[in-house]
């Protein structure tokens, strides 16, 4: 009885199936797909490496404090980093008395409560606060960027297709469009062209445009190739501030669970040595 | 239970000769897991990877247990909170990572322990209960799973809620009504990440006790064998431990190794970026894709694309569900009197074309819903289910099983020691 039914709703899910199918595969033979101006011109992050990079890589302390520089200079007029604290830049190699006064001075201040008054105030940041967003909401922000809202920069790195190489391939890859780019997709007005974005026209500005538009402390020659990839390398760092622990750790676990692998393997023959199976 | 010719359990110690005749807990481990548990002399790897999912289980349980520590089920500050736990709760990041990868692993050691079962036909008699039994532990986990997803509050997190959920309004009539009472609301909310909160705290341990079950329900006519044959004396079993034990405790080894690749140098490869951008209902994802352990379930569901007396997406709810439902029924479709596929040469290669046909549907529910991979997966979905419900039920009848060994030591035996001397090889010791 049940190999009936069974059979019957076999027959059943089958026959709808090849319905299905067919009635798809004549839409597919008399009206294939198109390739749309996305697809064709959409490229590929750019193959670039990072310090950090494989299961070796260690942050070059260096290029995370210029990253951390491109974005206090350039990125942080738009974009927030708010699951990061001031006190995290002690992992970058500042000191204690320079953080607090990359906080203490920091272009935005704290919301916060005036204590004689209780109304609204901002105070200076302290170490322990999180990075201030430059918008007060989402409306301020989309009010000041022709509408598109500048995401948070914290996890964009790990929240992206292709990660930190994405990151670094967008800032660089603004051009002019193809001559022969289909008129429905040439960036409207605010959009620009960019063959890493999804959609191809995006509404960011060319952030980084000129050589030298931060100057380096460290004497690196600020070329817009070098800031691009130190502010991703710093984004990779906003994204896992605990990387370096995860593969140090990783490691050491590693080679403990090999040891304990050939001991269990080597107990296994010994137990099973007399076993013929 | 049990064998007769298995060991006694014989307490030495006054303090446990006190214990058995009080509570024989020790008694129990040792019938269980111990010497007292007579098991086939021929298990092969694929036998290890039932306690590999116990394993599994416990590593999700006690990491998931300190999560919910630091963890807040609120749509305002659960994203920041799972942040929260990355960045300065003491190793968060070790126990996030374990606990996301872990899910994984529970996955992939739970398919290749049904394999196993559907290879050697471990749910045939008189082993019917367990097959239904671990059947309702995998519904179970997927649940968990699927309840566990949506908890980081990612845009998958709440789009996977939504399609997933959706589904309930596929039912005629009481559809939306359903629909609206499971999510607490008109979509995923605060009172749906609650409730799935609570969900997935529970029904871990639900499983647990399934488990009980499972194992209880096993060690009735004891472990199958990659032969099929029945025990018939002493001479075909060892005690499960030190024998079993070792060999587990080996498994276990490469496991976690495995694990720890994933969790330490890999960790986000099995999940998707969308979900490291927090929750917005205004944005869609270009492609809301579940985890992979449920693309093939999901190719299924969207292989219905035409209307058919019902509507496609109710076929695509009922395929999917139907497509584990028909497992239940396996043991009486599947009348062979012969277990193990080796010596069935039909089935084997009927098998081999239902784990491609698998791959091939997962392959597909991972892609975008669209030609040709709708076509792909509308052909592998047919192929899914006449391989249960035709093909298995008609080559149980037609096929002409291998001669079978007379017994497992013959079969052990009766080959060259150069061959079977080495107990490395996976593949099946005939």
């Amino acid at each position: 009885m049940v190999r009936i039914i069974g059979f019957l709703v076999g027959i059943g899910f089958v026959v709808v199936l090849g319905y299905s199918l067919i009635v798809g595969a004549i839409a597919y033979v008399g009206n294939p797909p198109v390739e749309t101006a996305e697809h064709e011109f959409h490229r590929e992050p750019e193959p670039v490496g990072f310090s950090s990079d494989g299961p070796l890589g260690r942050f070059d302390r260096q290029q995370l404090q210029r990253g951390f520089q491109v974005y206090k200079e350039v990125c942080a007029a738009c974009h927030s980093l708010r699951y990061v604290a001031f006190r995290n830049l002690k992992d970058l190699g500042f000191t204690e008395p320079e953080v607090d006064a990359i906080a203490d001075q920091w272009q935005i201040q704290i919301p916060s409560v005036n204590p004689e008054t209780g109304e609204d105030d901002t105070r200076p940041a302290l170490a322990s606060d999180h990075f201030p967003s430059p918008f007060a909401n989402e409306t301020a922000a989309r009010a000041a960027n022709n509408n598109a809202l500048p995401p948070d920069l914290s996890l964009i790195t790990k929240a992206r297709h292709g990660g930190a190489p994405y990151v670094y391939s967008l800032l660089t890859g603004y051009r002019n469009p193809p001559a022969e780019l289909p008129e429905e997709a040439r960036p409207g007005t605010g959009l620009y062209y960019n063959p890493y974005f999804a959609n191809l026209n995006l509404a960011m500005a060319p952030p980084l445009v000129a050589d030298g538009q931060v100057a380096y402390a460290d004497g690196t020659e600020a070329t817009i190739e070098q800031m691009s990839r130190d502010v991703s390398a710093f984004l990779i760092w906003t994204a896992e501030p605990k990387m370096e622990d995860r593969k140090s750790l990783g490691w050491a676990v590693l080679i403990f669970l090999v040891i304990g692998t050939v001991l269990a393997w080597l107990a296994y023959q010994n137990v099973w040595r007399d076993i013929k199976h | 239970m049990s064998f007769p010719w298995a060991e006694q359990y014989t307490p030495k110690h006054p303090f446990m000769k006190y214990m058995d005749e009080r509570l024989p807990l020790p008694r129990l481990v040792y019938n269980s897991v111990g010497a007292g548990y007579p098991t086939p002399r021929n298990l092969n790897f694929f036998w290890n990877f039932g306690s590999l999912a116990g394993l599994a289980l416990v590593i999700q349980i006690i990491t998931g247990i300190v999560l919910a520590m630091h963890y807040a089920a609120n749509t305002d500050i659960a994203f920041a909170s799972v942040e929260y736990i990355m960045r300065d709760v003491n190793s968060g990041w070790l126990l996030r990572y374990l606990h996301a990868n872990g899910a994984s692993f529970f996955f992939l050691v739970l398919y290749i322990h049904m394999f196993r079962g559907l290879y050697y036909s471990s749910y045939k008699p008189p082993r019917e209960v367990v097959w239904l039994l671990g059947l309702v532990i995998f519904l179970l986990a997927m649940a968990t799973a699927f309840m566990g997803y949506v908890l980081p509050w990612g845009q998958m997190s709440f789009w996977g809620a939504q399609v997933i959920t959706g589904l309930f309004s596929a039912i005629p009539l009481i559809g939306e009504a359903l629909h609206t009472w499971l999510l607490g609301g008109f979509s995923p909310d605060n009172a749906t990440l609650n409730r799935f909160f609570s969900l997935h705290y529970l029904l871990p341990f639900v499983i647990a006790g399934v488990i009980i079950l499972h194992i209880w329900a096993l060690h009735l006519p004891g472990s199958s064998n990659p032969t099929g044959i029945d025990v018939k004396g002493p001479q075909d079993t060892v005690p499960f431990h030190p024998y079993y034990t070792a060999k587990d405790g080996f498994g276990v080894g490469v496991f976690l190794i495995l694990l720890a690749i994933m969790v330490f140098f890999l960790p986000n490869y099995l999940g998707h970026a969308d979900n490291y951008i927090e929750a917005n209902r205004l944005s869609t994802p270009a492609n809301i894709v579940p985890e992979w352990y449920f693309w093939p379930f999901y190719a299924i569901l969207r292989a219905f694309t035409v209307d058919f007396i019902l509507p496609a997406k109710l076929w695509g709810v009922i395929a999917m569900f139907g497509s584990i439902i028909l497992l239940f029924f396996l043991p009486w479709l599947d009348k062979s009197p012969v277990r193990s596929g080796n010596y069935r040469p039909q089935f084997k290669i009927w098998f081999w074309v239902l784990v491609v046909d698998v791959v091939v549907l997962g392959y597909c529910g991972g892609s975008h819903a669209e030609q040709p991979y709708l076509m792909i997966s509308q052909l592998a979905t047919m192929y899914y289910f006449a391989h249960f419900l035709i093909i298995l039920p008609i080559i149980s009848r037609t096929e002409r099983p291998r001669p079978l060994p007379n017994s497992i030591t013959e079969a052990v035996l009766g080959k060259d020691d150069s061959v079977t001397g080495g107990a490395a090889q996976p593949a099946p010791a005939e």
